[in-house]
C-alpha cells in the first residue's frame, strides 16, 4: 500500500469520525430517543480517538514521505455549469492544520472524559454532547479547511455550539442572555468573514487557500493580491478574528461565556474557540505580508487586547473570569506575534497556551481546595508581595485603572449605548409608526397583540 | 409541446378542489381534517408525480396529458416547466404538512374546506402560464383569507384595501401592456403598475402592513399558507421579468434590499411571536426578490434556491411556532417561556428550521444564500453587502426567539405539552428535506440553474439582443470566465420553449 493510499484512508477518517458522532447523537436526539449516558460517553471517546489516530497517522506519513502539504479533495460539492461557480470541500494537511487538529482532538478528548463525570445525571447531559459533537466537527473542519468556504462552514458550527453552550443552564435567564450576546458578536464577526469570502472569490476567482497564498505550503506562500486588496480583505478578516477571539472591542463576551458548564468553558473559551481568530490570521498570514498597514493594525490590536486582558484579569472576583482575561492577554500576544511575522512562534505559543488553559479551567472548580492544600503545606497564608506597578503608578491612576478594569473597559456599555440602543430605538419608532398607519387604515385599534397579558393566554386545552 | 405521461397537473388541482366541496359539507371537524389530509396527500402525490415525470422527459416545458381545457375550449393553460416543477410539490407539501400538523384544539376554528380550495388555486397558479390566467388566479387566491376574516368577524379593512389595490393594479397594468403596439416596449405606466402590484403582494416596504395585519387577525395556518409559497415572486417572474426594463428591475432590487434589512431589524424588536415570524419571513422573501431582480445567472439561481429553501424552512418554523401557540396561546417574546423541558423535539425543529432559513451550513438555505450574496455583490458591490447585514440580523432574531420561547425560566404546565405524532411527522419531513437538501444540494441547484438560464434567455429574446447593462455584464462574465455549457446543454436550451409568458403569447 503506497503512502497515497494511506493518506486516502486516514485523511477522511479525521473528518468522518466527528461527523459520524454528530449524525448519531443528533439523529437520536431529534427522534426523541437519546442514548444513555454511558453510550454517549463511549461514542464520543471512540470518535475522538479515531479522529486523533487518523490525524497522528497522517502526521507520521507526512514525516515519513517528507511531504509538507497533503490535500484531500472531496470533489465539487456544488458546481454551476458555465458560471465558474463551484464550492469544493477540500481539506489541507500542513504544518499549521495538523498540529491544530491534533490539539483539538486531544483537548476535546480530555474534556469529554471530564464532562462525562462532571455532568453525570445532569438533565442536559445529552444536549451537552450533541453540542460538543457540533463543536468538534466545526473545529476539525475549520482546522483542516483548504478553501475559505469550508473554513466558513466550520467557523459557523463552532459559533453556534459555543453560543448555545454558554446558555447551557437555560432554566435561568442570565446564561441565556449571555449566550445571545455571544451569538450577536459572532454574527457580526461572521458577516465580516462572509464579505471577505465573497470579495476573495471575486478577486481570485475561487476561495482556495492555495490560490490565495500562492503555491508554497504554509507558511511560505505568497499572496496573489495587491496591497490595497490585501488591506481590504485583511481588515475584514481581522474583524472576524477579533469577534471570535474576543479581542478589543469585542472582549465583553468572554466573561459572559463563563456562564456555561466548566468543561465547555475550558474547551471553548479557554482553549480552542478563543484561538480560532488567531488561527484564521495564521492561515491567511501570507496576506499580511502584502500590506504593512495591515500588519501594523494586527500588531496594534493584539497589543491593546493583551494589555486590556492583563489589566482586567487582575480585578476579576471569580476564577473563571480571571482565567478568561488571562487567556485574552496571551491571545493578544499571539496575534501581535502573527502581525510581526513570527508564525511558528505564534503556533507553538497557541498550542502551549491552549493546553495550559484547559488544565487551569478544569481545575478551577477545585481552586479553593488547592489553595487550602498549599496553605496547609506551608503552614500559613500564601505570601503576597506588592508588585512593581503598585510602587511606580500613582494612587489616582491606579484607582482609574481599577475602575476601568472593573467595568471591563466599558466596552459592553459602549456597544450597548452607541449601537444596540440607537438601533432598537429606530426600529421601535418605525413599529410605532406602522401601528398608527394600520390603525388609521382599519379605523380602529389594529393590533390584537398589544392587548396580550404577560403570562400569555391560558392553554386552549384548558378552556 | 411534449406531454406528461399522465394528467398529473389536472388531478393535482382537481383533488383539493373536489376535496374542498366534499369537506365543506362535513359537520365534524376531526373527520374534515382526516378527509383534508387525504385530498391534500393526493394532490401532493400528483405534484410529486408531475415533477418526476417531467424530470424524466428532460424537457424545458411540458403539457398535461389529456388536457380537458384543450378538448373543451381549445386552449392549454396548464404547463409544467423547470421553474414550476419543484414549486408544485413544495406548495402541495406545505398544505399537506399544515393540515397534518393542525392540533385538535385548532380544528374547530381552522377551515379545512378553504385550505383545500386555496391549495387548488395555488397549484393552478403555479401551473398556469397565460397572463390573464395567472392574474385571475392571483385575484382568486385572495378570497380564502378574506372569507376567513369575514367569517370570524375579524377586522379585514387593511387586508382588503391592500389586496384590492393589488388586483386592480395587476388588471390595469396588464391591460395597458396588451394595448401597447406589437414590438414596442410596454408603457411606463403599465410597468409601474405591475411593479407596484408585485411589490405589494410580496409585502415590500412600505406596502407590507397587510401582512402583519393578516398575521394578527387570521388563523396562523391561513396566514402562513397565504404568504410562504411567495406567489408575489411567481407573479414577478411570469409577468414582470420578461418585459420589465432595467430601471424597473433596479428599483425592485434596491427596494427589496431595503426591505430585507428593515424587516430583519423589525423582527428583532417585536414583542409577539406572530409579528416576529411575519417580519422574519418578509426579510427572507425580500431577499428572494433581490436575487430575482439582479437578473444574472448566479443571482437568479440563488433566488430560486432561496425561494424553495425559505418556503420549506420558514413553513417548518411557522408550523413549530403554531404548535407552540396551540399549547400556550399567543406568545410574547418580551418574556421567557422556558418550554424546552416539555417540548424538546419542537425546540430542536424550531432551531433547525430557523437556522436553515438564515442559510446555516449543512442546511438547504446555505447554497442559496451563498449564491445570492455572490450575485448581489457582483451586481451592486456596496449595496449588495446589505444582504449580509440582513442575514446577520436574521440570525440574531432567530436565536433570540428560540431562547425566548424555549429557555430562560422553569415552566410548570398543568397538562402535558409533548408534541404529538402527526406534528412530529410533519416537521420531521420538512427537517429531512432541509438537511437532505443541505447535504446534497447539487440536483436542486442544477435544476434551478436551468430555470434561471432559460428565464434570462427569454428576457433577452423579449427585450432584444442588446439586453440590459446588467445582462451584458453577466453575459460577458459568462464568456470571459468559463466556457459555455456542453454543446448538448446549449442545444437543449436553444430548442426549449420560452419559459415566461411574453406579450406575443
Amino acid at each position: 500500500m503506497t503512502s497515497g493510499h494511506l493518506f486516502n484512508v486516514f485523511g477522511p477518517l479525521v473528518v468522518a469520525a466527528p461527523a459520524l458522532l454528530l449524525v448519531l447523537l443528533g439523529t437520536a436526539a431529534l427522534l426523541g430517543r437519546p442514548f444513555p449516558e454511558k453510550t454517549i460517553s463511549r461514542l464520543t471517546q471512540a470518535a475522538v480517538i479515531l479522529g486523533l489516530l487518523g490525524a497522528v497517522a497522517v502526521l507520521a506519513l507526512m514525516l515519513a514521505a517528507d511531504r509538507r502539504l497533503v490535500t484531500l479533495t472531496m470533489g465539487d460539492w456544488i458546481v454551476l455549469p458555465g458560471q465558474h461557480f463551484h464550492f469544493t470541500f477540500k481539506f489541507m494537511f500542513d504544518r499549521l492544520s495538523v498540529p491544530f487538529v491534533i490539539l483539538s482532538f486531544a483537548l476535546c478528548g480530555v474534556t469529554s472524559a471530564f464532562a462525562s463525570k462532571y455532568l453525570h445525571r445532569e438533565p442536559g447531559f445529552g444536549r451537552f454532547f450533541v453540542l460538543f459533537a457540533v463543536f468538534l466537527l466545526g473545529m476539525v473542519v475549520t482546522s483542516l479547511a483548504g478553501t475559505i468556504e469550508t473554513l466558513f462552514a466550520g467557523w459557523e458550527l463552532v459559533g453556534l455550539s459555543s453560543a448555545l453552550l454558554v446558555g447551557f443552564f437555560h432554566e435561568r435567564s442570565g446564561p441565556v442572555r449571555n449566550g445571545l450576546r455571544v451569538w450577536t458578536v459572532y454574527r457580526v464577526a461572521d458577516a465580516a468573514f462572509l464579505i471577505a469570502t465573497v470579495a476573495l472569490h471575486h478577486l481570485t476567482s475561487g476561495g482556495d487557500f492555495v490560490r490565495l497564498t500562492g503555491s508554497g505550503p504554509w507558511p511560505e506562500g505568497q499572496a496573489l493580491l495587491t496591497s490595497n486588496q490585501a488591506l481590504f480583505i485583511g481588515l475584514l478578516l481581522l474583524v472576524a478574528a477579533a469577534g471570535k477571539s474576543a479581542l478589543v472591542p469585542f472582549s465583553g463576551w468572554l466573561p459572559r461565556a463563563m456562564e456555561g458548564p466548566t468543561p465547555s468553558s475550558a474547551i471553548f473559551y479557554g482553549a480552542l474557540s478563543v484561538h480560532l481568530g488567531a488561527f484564521l490570521l495564521l492561515r491567511v498570514s501570507p496576506l499580511l505580508e502584502q500590506s504593512l498597514l495591515l500588519c501594523i493594525a494586527v500588531v496594534a490590536l493584539g497589543l491593546v487586547s493583551a494589555w486590556f486582558g492583563a489589566v482586567t484579569a487582575r480585578v476579576q472576583s471569580d476564577v473563571k473570569s480571571a482565567i478568561a482575561f488571562a487567556s485574552l492577554t496571551q491571545v493578544g500576544i499571539i496575534v501581535a506575534e502573527i502581525g510581526c511575522g513570527l508564525r511558528y512562534i505564534a503556533l507553538v505559543h497557541m498550542i502551549g497556551h491552549a493546553c495550559l488553559r484547559t488544565l487551569q479551567l478544569l481545575r478551577a472548580p477545585t481552586l479553593l481546595l488547592d489553595y487550602h492544600t498549599l496553605e496547609n503545606a506551608i503552614g500559613g497564608r500564601l505570601p503576597r508581595q506588592p508588585t512593581m506597578w503598585e510602587q511606580v503608578v500613582p494612587e489616582s491612576m491606579r484607582r482609574r485603572l481599577y475602575r476601568f478594569a472593573l467595568e471591563r473597559g466599558f466596552f459592553d456599555a459602549m456597544l450597548t449605548d452607541y449601537f444596540v440602543r440607537p438601533f432598537t430605538r429606530v426600529f421601535e419608532w418605525c413599529d410605532a409608526m406602522e401601528r398608527r398607519w394600520t390603525d388609521f387604515l382599519a379605523g380602529e385599534q389594529s393590533r390584537e397583540s398589544d392587548s396580550l397579558d404577560l403570562a400569555g393566554r391560558v392553554a386552549e386545552e384548558l378552556r | 409541446m411534449i406531454e406528461l405521461h399522465l394528467p398529473w397537473l389536472q388531478i393535482a388541482i382537481a383533488a383539493p378542489l373536489l376535496g374542498a366541496l366534499w369537506v365543506a359539507r362535513l359537520r365534524d371537524p376531526e373527520v374534515a381534517q382526516r378527509q383534508a389530509m387525504f385530498f391534500s396527500g393526493l394532490a401532493l402525490a400528483c405534484a410529486v408525480g408531475a415533477w418526476l415525470d417531467f424530470s424524466a422527459l428532460d424537457q424545458f416545458a411540458a403539457h398535461d396529458r389529456w388536457s380537458l381545457p384543450w378538448r373543451l375550449a381549445g386552449f392549454e393553460p396548464l404547463v409544467i416547466d423547470e421553474l414550476s416543477a419543484p414549486l408544485l410539490p413544495m406548495a402541495a407539501l406545505l398544505y399537506f404538512v399544515t393540515s397534518v400538523a393542525t392540533l385538535r384544539t385548532k380544528v374547530r376554528r381552522f377551515s379545512f374546506g378553504w385550505l383545500l380550495a386555496s391549495e387548488a388555486i395555488l397549484l393552478a397558479t403555479l401551473s398556469c402560464r397565460t397572463p390573464w390566467g395567472i392574474i385571475s388566479l392571483l385575484a382568486l387566491g385572495v378570497a380564502p383569507p378574506l372569507w376567513e376574516l369575514h367569517a370570524r368577524r375579524r377586522p379585514l379593512r387593511v387586508f382588503a384595501i391592500h389586496m384590492g389595490a393589488f388586483v386592480a393594479m395587476l388588471i390595469v397594468g396588464w391591460r395597458l401592456v396588451e394595448r401597447a403596439a406589437p414590438g414596442s416596449p410596454a408603457p411606463i405606466l403599465a410597468i409601474a403598475l405591475l411593479l407596484a402590484a408585485v411589490l405589494l403582494r410580496s409585502g415590500i416596504v412600505p406596502m407590507h402592513c397587510w401582512m402583519t395585519d393578516l398575521f394578527e387577525h387570521a388563523t396562523f395556518g391561513t396566514a402562513l399558507l397565504f404568504v410562504t409559497p411567495m406567489v408575489g415572486v411567481y407573479a414577478a417572474v411570469r409577468l414582470l421579468l420578461p418585459i420589465a426594463p432595467d430601471w424597473a428591475l433596479h428599483s425592485i432590487a434596491v427596494i427589496s434590499l431595503v426591505t430585507a434589512v428593515y424587516a430583519a431589524g423589525m423582527a428583532l424588536v417585536q414583542r409577539e411571536a406572530r409579528r416576529f415570524f411575519c417580519y422574519l419571513f418578509l426579510s427572507h422573501s425580500s431577499l428572494v426578490l433581490v436575487g430575482l431582480e439582479i437578473a444574472t445567472p448566479i443571482g437568479l439561481t440563488g433566488a430560486f434556491c432561496l425561494w424553495i429553501s425559505v418556503g420549506l424552512a420558514l413553513t417548518g418554523f411557522g408550523l413549530t411556532l403554531r404548535a407552540i401557540e396551540a399549547r400556550k396561546g399567543r406568545l410574547l417574546l418580551s418574556e421567557f417561556h422556558g418550554l424546552y423541558e416539555h417540548t424538546p423535539t419542537l425546540a430542536a425543529f424550531f432551531l433547525i428550521t430557523g437556522l436553515a432559513s438564515i442559510g446555516f451550513p449543512g442546511t438547504i438555505g446555505f447554497v442559496g444564500a451563498e449564491l445570492l450574496v455572490e450575485g448581489a455583490v457582483d451586481a451592486y458591490p456596496l449595496v449588495g453587502m446589505a444582504v449580509v447585514l440582513a442575514a446577520a440580523l436574521n440570525g440574531i432574531a432567530v436565536l433570540q426567539a428560540y431562547l425566548r420561547v424555549f429557555t430562560g425560566k422553569r415552566y410548570f404546565p398543568s397538562v402535558s405539552l409533548q408534541s404529538r405524532g402527526p406534528e412530529r411527522m410533519a416537521v420531521l419531513t420538512l427537517t429531512l428535506l432541509i438537511l437532505g437538501g443541505g447535504i446534497f444540494p447539487q440536483p436542486g441547484l442544477t435544476s434551478r440553474h436551468h430555470a434561471a438560464s432559460a428565464i434570462i434567455d427569454a428576457r433577452r429574446a423579449t427585450l432584444g439582443p442588446g439586453g440590459s447593462p446588467i445582462e451584458q455584464h453577466a453575459w460577458f462574465r459568462f464568456h470571459d470566465t468559463a466556457p459555455r455549457p456542453a454543446a448538448t446543454d446549449a442545444e437543449k436550451l436553444a430548442h426549449r420553449a420560452p419559459l415566461a409568458s411574453t406579450i406575443d403569447e
